[in-house]
């Protein structure tokens, strides 16, 4: 309302017309190869619009002329930052579509992995958010902490970015020798590294100023636009899957949902932030627990999931990550459709950013955590 | 050795006799020697600035910084220099061609020419001493505004646009603080000469930061904003404006902006040392002229000078890589509603605290002021009053600071800070029994 204002006025009084600028595709902070096109009224944004597509490989038909096998390696691809969890969403789609009884030891192992692909996530997100607000330093010290958890990546899968890290029935390869010894230094330096990324930045006055009542959501409109994960959890909505409908160990698991109260960036930055901890608390007490034995169901040779269609989804870094997949009994999907986080979330962007600055337009691209690579498929 | 390098000026002025007259000599050669040794001291400083930064970041982030070229990098700045100038000078299409070439030359210009005043030490280590030196360099270093806006003009690019308003509204609002800020050391100086004030800190044993403190505190963050250096980096914040004014730049026109940052930076940290620091005045370091060793003299006292300029151009690198960027409104809330009042206020206290001294010199009983010759000559009990009425203008300057700001919502976003909640969900049925495939 208070924008509508200024737009008026200003139109009557100057006539003044508004600027319109390109944020994108080729641009330092807009996270990949996305275009926002700006309204401006000075540096006040008036309206924008989202042009997405840059990065549109079409996985979606793609995996419709592959074998199940064959579509797992792309779901790497979508979101390439959290290619663990991803490539998870598919093969228990797959799994729960064929009645696979899958081991525990594969589940613990899913968990720990996929929990250390959101704190891997979770980091690149406050190094990349934090750079977009000016701190430069932090996106380094993030790295620093990343790179650990991409070891234990490229010791497990082989690779550190595209994983390829699970196998319809269980996993590729049982965890290497040291996998448990590695995981359990990680943990125990972690909780340092977290107090001191807050250190220099919850405290932190421009921080503070640049981030507290930025980009407001209420929990009714976060709902309403569809969003999920930590940008709808800051909005205090109390929505997770690992809790409502566990998946993988996680039912085994004890660990808390943090809300926030305003919505606000600030409010999804310490949503985030703690989620780092409460992922290190899950990781820790499945390595506590880790069951002995197969890591693999007894599979198939042919995967051929019953006609019918089904959906699943887990909760990613970015939100809830769903597949919808309808199968016709072949050996190819007949139809695969990605419920993708960051796509919904993206549609935010118009409600959160109006009325702000283009400095804040930053801000609030970095905190809605989106990848184009997911957005675009 | 060492002797017989600092012997030199006087080897080379009696060998210059010989073919010159006294006055060419005095007036035409000598200033070029010293604007070119001055020039090249600050290039030097310049491109070792970039080194430094680079190296002193990568040590707070983990890293080693530059390696390769040379032990520990050192030849980094060269090779820099060297891929900056080979590479192709592109200019847009559409640019306003003449302006675009004109630009990066006018910010060059403008950060160098301020250095003429600044005085590296004392005697030939000054290249003119300007007796409104203060005067000179607040309208000269202003002047690299105009660069800025040019280029972000010529090049018609709307970043570039941005990026050059945002850079004129800032360096306006700050220039004005900053421009206040010094009125409070002038006062204890009593000249705009630059060498003027380092001789009167010189000659009173004392730095003016103790009696200034508020002062510097302003110069210092006014300087930054002015340099725009991060936290104040708005006209070429990268995240939003790609590289602001000098997005379309390249090459050798790019490195003469970058140059002319680093070296603005290097003059305001000059200008600050010697208006708050001392300049080159360290204690016992006068013991040399005493001993007759005047050009060693000179030489350790523009040591002195470039160690305390190094230490404030660290303090430009830390809190670079420390703190996040200002938003442009908040950059401007500082800037009007912070520095502007305090500068204010400084001027008023320091008003009162050299009137109050002035009042209470009395020739038979309690002496304040020794004399009046240079700057204001203070006794012990004068220099007590006056660092008195500094330091406690620095909670002066907080009270009222607070006053205008508290009903600011950036005032005490400490307080509106708010906890998150952490909940325990209920949990639902665990999904890791299979599910049958649903019905055809």
């Amino acid at each position: 309302m208070h924008q509508v204002e200024i737009a008026t006025t200003r139109e009557s009084l100057l006539d003044a017309p508004e600027m319109t600028l390109n944020m994108g595709p080729q641009h330092p902070s807009t996270h990949g190869v996305l275009r926002v096109i700006l309204k401006l009224d000075g540096e006040t944004v008036m309206d924008l619009d989202c042009d997405i597509g840059y990065l549109h490989r079409g996985m979606e038909k793609i995996a419709e002329n592959r074998m199940y096998t064959m579509i797992a390696p792309y779901w790497d691809r979508l979101d390439y930052i959290a290619a663990v969890s991803n490539g998870l969403v598919w093969v228990e789609t797959v799994e729960q579509m064929m009645g696979l009884d899958v081991p525990p030891r594969a589940h613990y192992l899913r968990t720990i992995l996929t929990e250390l692909n959101r704190i891997a996530s979770h980091l690149l997100w406050l190094g990349t958010h934090a750079l977009d607000i000016g701190a430069i330093t932090i996106l380094l010290w993030a790295f620093r902490e990343r790179e650990e958890i991409l070891k234990i990546f490229e010791r497990q899968f082989g690779a550190r970015l595209t994983c390829h890290a699970w196998r319809v029935g269980g996993m590729p390869n049982d965890a290497y020798d040291e996998f448990e010894s590695d995981v359990r230094q990680f943990i125990n330096n972690f909780p340092k590294r977290i107090d001191e990324y807050e250190t220099v930045l919850s405290e932190n006055r421009i921080w503070l100023s640049r981030t507290v009542g930025i980009g407001v959501i209420s929990g009714e409109d976060a709902i309403a636009l569809g969003l999920s994960g930590p940008a709808l959890r800051g909005s205090g909505v109390a929505w997770d899957i690992r809790k409502s409908r566990p998946y993988a160990a996680y039912g085994e698991m004890d660990f808390e949902i943090p809300l926030g109260e305003n919505g606000d960036t600030y409010d999804r930055y310490l949503v985030r932030m703690e989620e780092l901890r409460q992922s290190r608390r899950i990781i820790q007490q499945a390595i506590d627990n880790l069951p002995d034995g197969p890591v693999n169901a007894k599979v198939p040779k042919l995967i051929k999931p019953p006609v019918g269609d089904y959906y699943h989804s887990i909760e990613g870094p970015k939100g809830e990550i769903g597949c919808y997949l309808v199968s016709d009994g072949t050996q190819q999907p007949w139809r695969v459709r990605v419920r993708p986080p960051c796509f919904i979330n993206l549609q935010s962007l118009r409600k959160l950013c109006i009325g702000h600055l283009v400095a804040d337009v930053v801000a609030i691209i970095g905190t809605l955590d989106i990848v184009l690579g997911e957005i675009d498929r | 050795m060492l002797f017989a390098l600092l012997a030199a000026p006087t080897l080379i002025d009696t060998l210059l006799l010989k073919f010159f007259s006294e006055q060419t000599v005095n007036y035409v050669i000598w200033p070029f020697i010293q604007i070119g040794l001055v020039t090249v001291i600050t290039t030097g400083w310049v491109a070792y600035a970039t080194y430094l930064e680079r190296k002193i970041s990568a040590f707070m982030q983990a890293r080693l910084g530059p390696m390769r070229v040379g032990p520990w990098g050192l030849l980094q700045p060269i090779a820099d220099g060297i891929k900056l100038l080979t590479k192709e000078d592109f200019i847009p299409e559409n640019a306003d061609r003449w302006i675009f070439f004109v630009a990066p030359y006018i910010a060059v210009v403008a950060a160098f020419v301020v250095m003429a005043v600044v005085p590296f030490g004392p005697d030939w280590a000054v290249i003119t001493d300007v007796n409104i030196g203060v005067l000179f360099v607040l309208a000269v270093s202003s002047v690299g505004v105009l660069a800025l806006i040019l280029a972000g003009w010529s090049s018609n690019s709307k970043y570039a646009l941005m990026g050059a308003l945002r850079s004129s509204a800032q360096m306006v609002s700050y220039e004005v603080s900053m421009g206040m800020a010094i009125i409070g050391a002038l006062m204890f100086a009593r000249t705009l000469s630059l060498s003027g004030v380092v001789e009167a800190q010189a000659s009173d044993s004392i730095w003016f930061f103790f009696y200034q403190p508020v002062g510097f505190v302003i110069f210092v963050i006014s300087g930054i904003a002015e340099n725009n250096r991060a936290p104040f980096d708005l006209p070429e914040a990268e995240s939003e404006l790609v590289a602001g004014f000098h997005t379309e730049y390249s090459g050798f026109r790019w490195s003469l902006f970058f140059m002319a940052e680093y070296a603005a930076m290097v003059v305001v940290t000059a200008v600050a040392t010697t208006l708050y620091l001392g300049g080159w005045y360290f204690p016992f370091v006068y013991k040399l002229e005493v001993a007759g060793y005047h050009n060693l003299y000179v030489a350790v006292s523009v040591i002195v000078f470039l160690t305390k300029c190094g230490l404030l151009l660290y303090l430009y690198f830390w809190l670079r890589w420390t703190l996040p960027r200002f938003r442009y409104d908040q950059l401007m809330d500082l800037g009007w509603k912070w520095m502007l009042p305090a500068a204010l206020i400084n001027i008023v206290v320091t008003a009162i605290g050299v009137v109050v001294i002035q009042g209470l010199h009395n020739p038979t009983g309690m002496r304040t002021i020794k004399s009046l010759a240079g700057g204001l000559g203070l006794t012990l009990t004068g220099k007590a009053i006056a660092i008195a009425f500094g330091f406690g203008n620095l909670f002066i300057t907080a009270g009222v600071l607070s006053l205008i700001n508290w009903r600011s919502r950036d005032f005490n976003l400490k307080k509106q800070r708010h906890k998150i909640r952490l909940v325990d969900l209920p949990k639902g049925k665990p999904a890791v029994a299979p599910i049958a495939a649903a019905s055809e």
